[in-house]
């Protein structure tokens, strides 16, 4: 009869707090990722928004390749109209 | 049933109803860990797909630019020479010229002329028109004279014209042909005319002038009128 009196307090006085106490650890780290994850998302989400731009890269490179297209026919021709240095 | 059986059946009850308790917590949080993650693997998925042709492009862009840089660089040190190409630089974009042209390391010890007294006021007013850095020498530190809006009213404002000043009448412009109401003929050499033109409607001069002696009668009436003064 002690012994079962025994068990029932290590059931209550040391079994049930230290499951609540690893089970509490748990939750808390657990609880504890999440607004990390969202923001981490916001971030991705954001990031991605913000390459949307990239497209216009395209554009730049056509402009860029008729700039340059321009200026060597200009440069050619100042070639020919201006003397060189001495 | 004894009392220390029944307090262990609380006991155990309670150790599980903990269990159910914080482990269906952690299942939930564990959920919203799962969700914000599938948001982030979406956004990330979406920055290498926007991402992925930008260093093809990037490397075609600059390498456009880099012949540019080539070309231009070439054209002025072959036009300018190298001395006077690299006091432009220096002049156009102070501090500049220390780090040379990319294309003529011998650039970066050269000694940057200044461009004031390489090129007249006239170029450097040229060259403000065109850029966006003063380098006149008068106003080093004034304002660009280009105007984008309005480009040839600026630059008409440089000379010192009335006619920039849109005064309210000019004389008009000399009308030319046959029909001109001022006819001019062919001088006999060059800064010598025959007779000096009038104007439609005067009194006709194209009739000779009345001779004495060959010399021609005005011509006598002011000699004489000088030697009277004598």
């Amino acid at each position: 009869m002690t012994l079962e009196w025994i068990g029932d307090a290590l059931l209550l006085l040391v079994v049930l707090p230290v499951v609540v106490y690893l089970l509490r650890g748990v939750l808390t780290a657990a609880n504890c990722i999440v607004p990390s994850v969202q923001q981490i998302a916001a971030a991705a989400t954001a990031g991605s928004k913000d390459l949307d731009a990239t497209a216009l890269l395209l554009t730049t490179q056509d402009q860029v390749q008729k700039t340059i297209e321009v200026a060597a026919d200009y440069g050619g021709s100042l070639d020919v109209i201006l003397d060189d240095a001495r | 049933m004894p009392a220390a059986g029944v307090v262990m059946i609380i006991a155990v009850v309670l150790i599980v109803l903990a269990l159910v308790f914080y482990l269906v917590s952690t299942i939930v949080a564990l959920q919203r860990i799962t969700k914000g993650l599938d948001e982030a693997i979406t956004g990330v998925v979406g920055i290498i797909e926007k991402s992925a042709p930008v260093d093809e492009v990037v490397t075609s862009i600059n390498t456009n630019l880099d012949a540019g840089v080539d070309l231009l660089e070439g054209l002025l040190v072959k036009k300018a020479g190298l001395s006077d190409a690299v006091g432009l630089v220096a002049g156009l974009y102070p501090g500049a010229a220390g780090d040379g042209f990319r294309n003529f390391p011998e650039s970066k010890e050269t000694k940057a002329p200044r461009i004031s007294e390489v090129y007249t006021k006239g170029t450097l007013t040229l060259a403000r028109l065109g850029r966006e850095a003063p380098i006149a020498a008068a106003s080093p530190n004034g304002p660009a004279l280009r105007n984008p809006s309005y480009g040839s009213t600026a630059a008409r404002g440089l000379y010192p014209e009335i006619r920039q000043t849109r005064p309210a009448a000019m004389p008009r412009s000399p009308i030319i042909g046959t029909d001109s109401p001022v006819q001019y003929e062919p001088s006999d050499s060059p800064g010598v005319r025959k007779r000096m033109p009038v104007p439609v409607g005067a009194a006709s001069t194209s009739q000779p002038e009345e001779t004495e002696g060959g010399v021609v009668k005005s011509g006598l009436a002011f000699l004489r009128r000088l030697k009277s003064d004598d």
